[in-house]
């Protein structure tokens, strides 16, 4: 056994976590701050984050992952690390050039307390950041929330440092992204665009982190939101935050810069969610929604009528971030599945709001938990109470996965022993048909490898 | 030189190039910069006496390097590997995750009661409170409750950045907790905080203190008549995709009793034994030469540095210790292994050696692979034209003679260096001074490394802790057929067009030690090489002979 240690017997447990459901924030800042074009992150800490960051990233998306850090070594710990990012801000402009350094913070350089703001003005006075340049922080304690917590730290800095009011509205809709793949953004970016909606996305992770080989590299590629862009979306007629864990705080911070109203929508996985995320930019464009996406609709409850009885039914488990697993199950609740057991590390009172009110009548015995000690030991041990029909989460479920016999679904973040498949989303009506065939293949892959000879069947 | 591109190239013309190339390199940097990054980047002009090169000393900030962290070099490199132990990080959840199952470090245990803690992950998770009241509270509760839910015989703490800062001293919640739990568990922590030091380095030096005194240093184990032969331990191996297993199948083939290995596939068990063995192997002498030093001088194990990567590296490794245990009976039997496993490996070697002959090979890896994997490429009749290391220190780079000479600058000089004596129960010298002299005369030279200039050819560029900027353009400028590095690099240098071997995590394969890691090695790189998508990546309509045809 791969878990031979996971009992069923639980324990109380307040200080040991087992097999974490999160990340910590920098890595998020920095997964974010990708989504600027131009744009260096860079790790204001000692090396061994940085390095582990981009790492994580890279084995996620077999896509270069490029940062910075101020490697602060054990004098600057204690001395403070003003020396190393001004240090590092000379380097970087004179050696990669890049139009942005975004710097986040990690638990040292906050422990410590170094002041980002003051470090960054001297910088500017003393020459070191060229014209036409810019420098933005955000601070992201890793021991502060999650992965999670550091994506919205550095998504609300964006905003803070760039976006403007002319004191003109454009009848423009700023779609704030939420943690999601490239391919979900994209999808959402076609959908808007087929609704003939003007938006402006940040952070925008599309043609960043899938980038073609070419034979040349670009340190900085295509894609990614803009200054421009960035800077107008203080002129956007409303702002739409697609998942509010990671974009609430975006959000609001742009309303009370520049006064633009905002609604938040779960991250577009599933029918529901989608309907109410086509609903809501038709409403707030003031656009009707139409017919090729009505017809996509249909084509997603089609396969889902056509597949009804392979759904019903099964438990399911699963782990990950709040704004994924929220309309994830919600998603399973439509196909008629189960479910029963949930975990996310990242702490929050609207995901346990959220499953009270998504599980009450329809999977009662449900358990799920959030924050410090909601790991994936637990989630095991539960399982190991009593077992579930299929696992869905990152790579680090298939110990469970193999374990407990069960079949596996890849979702989340990070999934680093498959590749290709950030290439297909999970958003929207394709994206949603996308996860319930993923979904449908790995149960009946189970069933065909496990099924007695006589009952293997030719044809569903 | 761009011309010089996927055809049969004249390396004395790309050796004679590389001067001008470092010294265009060091000119984009700022003043400062430059200054120190010249002496990080030499040509290797006299193997025999190998230039001084900057090594282990911090790294620029902002210059985008390899490196990582002390904590990932104590509990990722050689802490972790160890199946048996419960390993707790104390410090927010990032250190613990990012740690978790990411080297690959197999381990078999040997039944299905065997203690396996490696594909766990534990911390101490700590939050905001902590970081203001402390986290000492929570680090014992969190033993508690690894003890209560596991029963370990071990149990190891490991700091990171914070901790040291806010001054937990996870040293004496060891001690306290072991007492409250009776003794019946060991409970040791590593000070290991990711500031330390200026790389992975510093946290190989904090493991190797802490292995000795808290693990080996308690074997009280006492050998068997009947088990007494030809006892040797593996030291620095770490079992990445299954190495350990190929030498440990090696060892059994040849007759050779293999008490412990550091710590791939290893266990406590296994340590406790480990000052029995009449001579240790050192194949990662980076991060393991300071336990080697310490069991030569507590109980007289003399080391030899081996290099089972390649096999012409395996054979004279294994001739290596047929003459240090001088007995016939030992050196017939590893001779006709030798011969039988050569005679495999021969075969593979004559099919893809046409293959491979003259291609050109560049290696930037961790402290130790850069120098043993030009091995595996001579033996395919590749070139290594530039190397270097993340993180190893002159000796690893110019050899064990240099000590003396090295500086401990202020970043390195709070890494606790322990004093060990000799351990008067268990001290027995192994070989008469006599004895060791003759060995020397036989090329077998104990307590000693050469280092990787050594085995370089004349006027190859060796470059400390290489950046992404150097990188980028030494590939541009001289196109390798094979690039190794890791993960972050990997992708980079592919954009290019030129594949990247990673020789960290081996890109899922290996093994690739001793004979069938050569076997496997070969493959890998004929794989490499010989793929037919790197002809494909610019479109038909994007060459010039579809423009002629409009």
């Amino acid at each position: 056994m791969l878990l031979r240690h996971t009992t069923a017997k639980e324990i109380d447990r307040h200080a040991l976590t087992i097999n974490p459901a999160k990340i910590c924030q920098p890595i998020g800042a920095m997964y974010a701050a990708l989504g600027l074009h131009g744009c260096l992150p860079h790790s204001h800490g000692s090396q061994g984050c940085c390095s582990y960051h981009r790492s994580t990233l890279t084995r996620h998306f077999k896509e270069p992952v490029l940062a910075s850090t101020s490697s602060f070594s054990e004098g600057s710990s204690v001395f403070g690390g003003s020396a190393n990012l001004l240090s590092a801000i000379e380097t970087i402009f004179t050696v990669y050039n890049p139009d942005v350094i975004a710097v986040h913070t990690t638990c040292l350089s906050e422990t410590i307390g170094d002041d980002l703001h003051e470090i960054v003005e001297k910088a500017k006075e003393e020459g070191k950041v060229p014209e036409g340049k810019e420098v933005i922080y955000c601070n992201t304690p890793s021991y502060k929330g999650t992965h999670i917590t550091g994506y919205s730290n550095q998504t609300a800095a964006f905003v803070k440092f760039f976006s403007q009011t002319t004191g003109k509205k454009d009848n423009t809709i700023n779609l704030v992204a939420g943690w999601m793949e490239p391919s979900d953004i994209n999808e959402i970016k076609r959908i808007a665009k087929v609704m003939n909606i003007k938006t402006i996305v940040f952070p925008d992770l599309t043609n960043v982190l899938d980038t073609p080989l070419t034979g040349t590299f670009n340190m900085f590629p295509k894609g990614g939101t803009t200054i421009p862009e960035m800077k107008a979306t203080g002129d956007s007629k409303c702002s739409l935050g697609i998942g509010p864990y990671s974009t609430l705080d975006a959000c609001t911070k742009l309303k009370e810069k520049c006064g633009v109203d905002f609604e938040t929508v779960e991250i577009p996985i599933g029918l529901k969610a989608t309907d109410r995320f086509l609903m809501t930019l038709s409403k707030l464009a003031g656009v009707s929604i139409p017919d090729s996406l009505t017809e996509e609709r249909g084509r997603l409850v089609d396969f889902i009528a056509d597949n009804a009885k392979y759904f019903w039914g099964k438990r399911v488990a699963l782990f990950g971030d709040p704004d994924i697993l929220i309309p994830t199950v919600e998603f399973l609740l439509t196909l008629d599945m189960k479910p029963v057991y949930l975990v996310t590390g990242t702490p929050g009172k609207h995901f346990d709001e959220k499953m009270v009110e998504l599980l009450k009548d329809k999977v009662p015995e449900a358990k799920f938990k959030s924050g410090e000690q909601a790991d994936m030991f637990q989630l095991h041990q539960w399982i190991k109470q009593k077992p579930v029909d299929l696992l869905m989460g990152n790579t680090y479920g298939k110990y469970i996965a193999r374990d407990e016999n069960v079949p596996f679904v890849r979702l989340g973040f990070p999934i680093v022993d498959r590749a290709g498949h950030n290439f297909f989303p999970k958003t929207g009506y394709i994206g949603s048909e996308n996860l319930a065939i993923n979904i449908l293949r790995e149960l009946l892959d189970f069933q065909d490898r496990t099924c007695r000879e006589e009952k293997m069947e030719f044809q569903m | 030189m761009a011309e010089l591109k996927n055809t049969e190239r004249d390396v004395d013309t790309i050796l004679e190039d590389m001067k001008s190339f470092r010294d265009e390199i060091i000119t984009k940097y700022p003043p400062k910069v430059a200054k120190k990054r010249a002496k990080s980047m030499v040509i290797n002009e006299d193997p025999n006496n190998p230039p001084e090169i900057q090594a282990n000393v911090r790294t620029v900030p902002g210059i985008i390097t390899q490196r990582g962290c002390t904590y990932a070099g104590c509990k990722g490199v050689v802490m972790g590997p160890t199946r048996d132990i419960v390993h707790i990080v104390h410090g927010p959840i990032g250190c613990s995750f990012y740690a978790w199952l990411t080297r690959r470090n197999e381990t078999l245990p040997t039944s299905d009661s065997d203690p396996n803690f490696i594909n766990y992950c534990f911390s101490t998770d700590m939050q905001e409170k902590n970081i203001v009241f402390g986290g000492e509270k929570k680090l014992k509760q969190a033993i508690r409750e690894a003890y209560e839910l596991f029963h370990p015989k071990t149990i190891a703490i490991y700091t990171t950045c914070p901790v040291g800062l806010i001054g937990d001293d996870v040293h004496r919640a060891a001690k306290q907790m072991m007492k409250e739990l009776d003794n019946k568990v060991n409970i040791f922590g590593f000070s290991c905080e990711g500031y330390r030091g200026v790389s992975q380095s510093a946290g190989h030096h904090i493991a190797n203190n802490g292995l000795f005194r808290n693990i080996i240093e308690k074997g009280d184990y006492e050998v068997k008549k009947d088990e007494k032969k030809y006892r040797i331990n593996l030291m620095g191996e770490y079992n990445i995709g299954g190495d350990e297993f190929e030498m440990e199948r090696i060892f059994k083939e040849c007759g050779i009793n293999l008490v412990a290995t550091l710590s791939g596939n290893g266990t406590v068990e296994k340590y406790h034994k480990a000052n029995t063995a009449d001579l240790n192997l050192v194949v990662c002498h980076r991060s393991i030469n300071y336990v080697a030093e310490m069991m030569e001088t507590a109980y007289g194990i003399p080391w030899i540095k081996v290099d089972p990567l390649g096999a012409t590296s395996t054979v004279k490794m294994l001739r290596k210790i047929c003459k240090y245990f001088d007995d016939k009976e030992l050196t017939d039997r590893v001779e006709k292994v030798i011969a039988e496993e050569m005679d495999k490996v021969e075969k593979v070697r004559e099919e893809i050696y046409p293959k491979t002959r003259g291609k050109l090979a560049m290696l930037f890896v961790g402290g130790s692979r850069a120098h043993h994997y030009q091995a595996l490429f001579d033996e395919l009749g590749m070139k290594t034209i530039s190397a270097g290391y993340e993180f190893a220190h002159r000796d690893d780079y110019e050899g064990r003679r240099v000590i003396p000479t090295i500086k401990i600058d202020a970043d390195s000089r709070n890494i606790e260096e322990i004093t060990v004596t000799k351990d008067e129960k268990k001290f027995h010298p192994r070989k008469t001074q006599e004895e060791i002299d003759q060995l020397s005369k036989e090329g077998v030279d104990l307590n000693d490394y050469k280092g990787m200039m050594h085995d370089m050819s004349k006027g190859t560029l060796v470059i400390d802790d290489i950046s992404l900027y150097e990188m980028d353009k030494l590939i541009e400028r001289y196109h390798p057929n094979v690039f190794c590095a890791g993960i972050k690099e990997k992708f980079c240098v592919q954009k290019l067009g030129i594949p990247l071997k990673q020789l960290h995590n081996y890109d899922s394969g290996g093994p690739y030690a001793g004979f069938k890691g050569a076997i496997n090695f070969y493959r890998d790189i004929e794989a490499m090489v010989g793929a037919s998508i790197w002809k494909e990546i610019k479109a038909p309509w994007e060459k010039k002979t579809y423009a002629q045809a409009q």
